[in-house]
């Protein structure tokens, strides 16, 4: 009797896609994967695989690798459906783990963001005040859309994750690694981060760098970058002392500052404590208005400190 | 009415724990809201602590170390004088009023002072009512 | 008895998306509704951030074409500027996003398109996928296009850093350039793409129009709407997908109008339905008509075959070839058949591998001029390109700082949010009926539909990746008597 084949399912909630493209990136790997797994549920690429998730038995499912947050009722609910029916549940991308970049909505209400949609906004149709309701009756019987909540999510906040894999998205080749350890049976004891490093960005970045001390903060578009040094020396805001390797060091490679899409390092709770810490040790100033005024030059304070994060902090949104 | 709120002193050990500590047996009286913890110096207030005490349900947090100069460390409050401001706008960010984080400079001598600061912003607090920034107390799962 | 049809990826179960059909008591459709469930609030939460930081926060609304948000979005950006960015810079930019076109043609005409007809529309659920594809045209065959995906891909990387989700634009330019080293191997993997190019047109003749029941279903059938095309175009009127004006040619040829991309709101705006989170596009100065076709309809549509629809020719000659073929086959030219969308993406994907040919060859585009540092802030941009699924807008304005006041999308697929709501309805009241029962391939035709538009719902509603997963729920007296699903 041939050994039965692995279980696996991959499912987004508020997701961009891009963490399935992610899996696509591994190339032709992906038919070794399709060979040694049943990939029962996987929305962007398999169609007809799979009949229906509620008619399985619970735990049927080997692994369900979750992209994307929860930002509405019906990926909440999905949500807890694949964790009844899965063995393992793995926090698949940033969004998954931190809530990502959609979750820098947690610095607005639920009103600020429909009003901005459908109230307010310069190519609205004249004299239509219309919002999305979640049930409408018509002519012909009634409609429901499903609730958006008044903040985002992560997934962890709903149901039990097992693993979690970090990044916006993941390289391919963490993905590969991570994929291989599945069907391998090889992961590590619950609750690992994996498909990352435990060193910083910084510690695999190659830039040079020397001593940091800064008298002046200079946005990405005010300066030319010199390419071979450490971008925070050069007054570039950089996120790579904060934030857990496993990238390829993606964005200083690509002559950019890194903004911290994989997540804290290990045992930190707050990655935008760190950033904060971070970044302020590097003013080289013992004058308090002297520091106002070249810390004045870092605008939007949340919005580096929690770019990919805001509902994965500690307080997880703003009031 | 009856809501009293909870302060989050944070003192470096070698300044203003002195200096907390003076105006006890000083027997300065003083509003009761702090609950102190006493750490070797301000630069070892990791704003993480901060975040912390607010997501554990602190309406103020207070930091408070040596003079610029007087640092036992020599350079720690310097450290702190450098993070607050980020700090600050990041708490200001989450919806926290700004009356409800201060860093103050407290010498072993100061009792009186360190007294004033805690009535004062006792006072402050009071009258704003609790903070909400703990996210168990808007948080129901089922009104999400 | 009157009874309601759920099409219903969502259902508490799968994807992002759902359509109710709602029959009377002779089982006719009364009425169709096509339902967005999904929000993700973009346009507000970058409110306060720096300007410069919004390329590479938007790219976030879709991981599908994070390139067309990355692009449109350093444009408007660039308007905040002052468009102070070096010609070098476009050059690169329009490169990159060539790259990105194939990457993406391919992976929706072999893995999303082609198993309907490679595998034929009618072949079980199971094995009409991308896998399905390779059994059917070889492992040889299925290889190649892996390898093809893989360097459009790989060419995206070497200019831009990365792929999914880049952060290469910046106000006044590109954050690296090419160098000469690089470009030596761009080269040869771009001479091959073009001959994939061909090789996908071949294998389109050979497949599809060799075999006239699929040509019978491209050009007849429900798949048709009367309605207007939009695409970018150049000033020969060829299509354009980096810069350009936005052409719309009504269903019959005749050009409604044409703007340039800071005169977008006075020629587009969007209306809202309660039963959707997903706003509808219409033409402005038509004014909101409702779901209907017809010359006075101020519907359209944005796809790869609108975009070939509004254009007077391609830009380049192997392409121009392709599209004289295309519409001679088609019978002419606007073509009203939503399918030929298939054939209008490998078109383009032509005219994709000729420009990067020509990119290639161009002495300039290893120089050094990419980057600029912008003098001044002007305050409002507003940039368009022409994403893979339609027409993209990012409309930003900031302050002297260069801190985000404002911002406005209107996303690829948003703009065929009209059309696909209308042929849903149309496809179902074809298909279904007294005596006609609902049954899985009717939800295949209807998925159909759905694809020849290339659906994405991440962009969208800034939500789901991708195509839609289907679920038809039927409801009798309230109760379901009987549910079909695909592709969850
Ligand atoms: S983690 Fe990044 S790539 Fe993955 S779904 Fe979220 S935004 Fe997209
Ligand atoms: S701060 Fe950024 S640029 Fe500097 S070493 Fe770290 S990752 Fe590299
Ligand atoms: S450099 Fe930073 S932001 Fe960029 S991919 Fe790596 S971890 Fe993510
Ligand atoms: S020891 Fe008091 S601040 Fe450093």
């Amino acid at each position: 009797m041939a050994e039965r084949k692995l279980q696996v399912a991959l499912y987004w909630g508020a997701a961009c896609g891009g963490c399935d493209v992610a899996v696509l990136d591994t190339n032709e790997f992906i038919l070794d994967v399709a060979a040694a797994a049943d990939i029962r549920l996987w929305p962007i690429a398999v169609d007809g695989k799979y009949q229906d998730v509620e008619a399985m038995d619970d735990a049927e499912l080997d692994v369900t690798l979750f992209n994307g947050a929860v930002r509405n009722s019906e990926n909440e609910h999905v949500a807890k459906l694949l964790r009844r029916k899965s063995k393992i549940m793995v926090a698949f991308g940033t969004c998954a783990h931190l809530g990502g970049i959609p979750g820098l909505a947690n610095q607005f209400s639920r009103e600020e963001i429909m009003e901005r949609a459908y109230l307010n906004n310069p190519s609205l149709e004249v004299g239509n005040r219309t919002l999305p309701q979640t049930q409408t009756d018509c002519a012909a019987g009634q409609l429901e859309i499903p609730r958006f909540y008044a903040r985002v999510y992560r997934l962890a906040d709903v149901v039990e994750v097992d693993y979690t894999v970090p990044g916006c998205p993941p390289h391919p080749s963490q993905v590969k690694a991570v994929l291989t350890a599945v069907v391998t049976g090889t992961l590590p004891p619950r609750g690992a981060v994996v498909g990352a490093s435990e060193r910083a960005v910084c510690d695999d970045c190659p830039r040079k760098k020397e001593e940091k001390r800064v008298a002046r903060f200079y946005r990405p578009w005010q300066i030319i970058q010199d390419p071979e040094r450490c971008l925070l020396e050069q007054g570039i805001l950089c996120a790579g002392s904060v934030t857990r390797s496993g990238c390829g060091v993606r964005c200083p490679n690509s002559n950019m500052p890194c903004r911290g899409c994989y997540g804290p390092l290990p045992n930190v709770r707050d990655q935008g404590a760190k950033f904060i810490s971070a970044v302020s040790s590097i003013v080289d100033s013992k004058d308090p208005e002297e520091i106002d005024r070249i810390l004045a030059g870092v605008p939007d304070i949340m919005g580096y400190a929690y770019r990919f994060g805001l509902p994965g902090s500690l307080l997880q949104r703003s009031l | 009415m009856d809501f009293e709120p909870k302060i989050v002193g944070f003192l470096c050990n070698w300044c203003s724990y002195t200096g907390a500590d003076l105006a006890g047996t000083s027997r300065i009286k003083y509003e009761p809201n702090v609950r102190v913890i006493r750490v070797m110096c301000s630069a070892r207030v990791d704003p993480t602590f901060v975040l912390k005490a607010f997501e554990q349900g602190a309406d103020g947090v207070l930091i408070c170390g040596c003079h610029p100069g007087d640092c036992h460390y020599t350079e720690g409050n310097y450290k702190t004088m450098r993070r607050f401001p980020l700090l600050k706008r990041l708490l200001g960010d989450y919806g926290i009023e700004p009356e409800r984080v201060r860093l103050e400079w407290v010498s072993a001598s100061e009792g009186h002072r360190f007294a004033e600061i805690v009535n004062d912003m006792a006072a402050k607090i009071r009258a704003m009512g609790p903070c909400l920034a703990r996210p168990a107390l808007t948080e129901d799962p089922a009104q999400r | 008895m009157a009874r309601t049809i759920h099409i219903d990826p969502i259902t508490r179960l799968e994807g992002h998306g759902k359509i109710t059909i709602f029959l009377d008591d002779a089982g006719e459709v009364k009425d169709t509704y096509f339902q967005i469930p999904e929000l993700r609030g973009f346009e507000r939460f970058v409110v306060g951030r720096p300007i410069e930081e919004l390329p590479r926060i938007v790219t976030r609304i879709c991981g599908v074409c994070p390139a067309s948000h990355h692009m449109a979005s350093a444009k408007a950006v660039d308007g905040c500027f002052g468009n102070e960015c070096p010609p070098l810079a476009h050059k690169l930019r329009d490169m990159y996003y060539h790259a990105h076109y194939i990457h993406s043609h391919i992976a929706h005409f072999y893995a999303l398109a082609a198993p309907d007809f490679v595998c034929g529309p009618d072949a079980e659920p199971a094995t009409r996928n991308i896998l399905g594809v390779v059994a059917k045209v070889g492992l040889e065959i299925g290889g190649s296009v892996l390898a093809a995906r893989a360097m459009a891909q790989e060419i995206q990387s070497i200019l831009g850093g990365r792929t999914t989700h880049l952060v290469w634009c910046l106000p006044g330019g590109v954050s690296k350039g090419l160098t000469p080293e690089e470009l030596e191997k761009i080269k040869p993997m771009v001479a091959k793409l073009y001959d994939f190019t061909q090789f996908s047109l071949q294998l389109f003749r050979d497949v599809v129009l060799g075999n006239p029941a699929y040509v019978e279903l491209i050009l007849k059938g429900p798949y048709t709407l009367d309605v207007h095309n939009m695409g970018l175009v150049d000033a020969d009127n060829a299509p354009n997908f980096y810069d350009g004006k936005v052409r719309v040619v009504d269903f019959e040829g005749r050009e409604i109008c044409k703007y340039a991309p800071h005169e977008y709101s006075m020629y587009i705006a969007e209306h809202v339905e309660p039963w959707t989170y997903l706003k509808f596009p219409f033409l402005k100065q038509r004014g909101w008509k409702g779901f209907v076709e017809g010359i006075d309809s101020s519907i359209y549509c944005a796809t790869p075959l609108s975009r070939l629809n509004v254009a007077d020719r391609m830009a380049t000659p192997r392409a121009q070839e392709a599209f004289e073929e295309m519409f001679s086959t088609l019978g002419g030219r606007p073509c009203k058949a939503l399918m030929a969308a298939h054939w209008a993406r490998l078109v383009e994907m032509v005219q994709n591998a000729e420009m990067l040919q020509k990119h290639c060859a161009d002495p300039e585009i290893t120089g050094t001029r990419y980057r600029v540092v912008p003098q001044r802030i002007t305050g409002e941009g507003v940039g368009i390109v022409e994403a893979m699924r339609g027409t993209l807008t990012h409309h930003y304005t900031c302050d002297d700082e260069g801190i985000c006041t404002s911002a406005n999308l209107i996303v690829g697929t948003t703009n065929n949010n009209a059309p696909i709501h209308m042929v849903t309805k149309k496809v179902a009241k074809s298909l279904i009926g007294p005596g006609k029962e609902p049954d899985q391939g009717i939800l295949n035709r209807i998925e159909m539909a759905f694809r020849a538009f290339d659906p994405c719902y991440s962009c969208a509603t800034h939500s789901l990746p991708g195509q839609m997963p289907l679920e038809v729920e039927i409801v009798q007296g309230g109760q379901p008597v009987r549910t079909i699903r695909r592709g969850c």
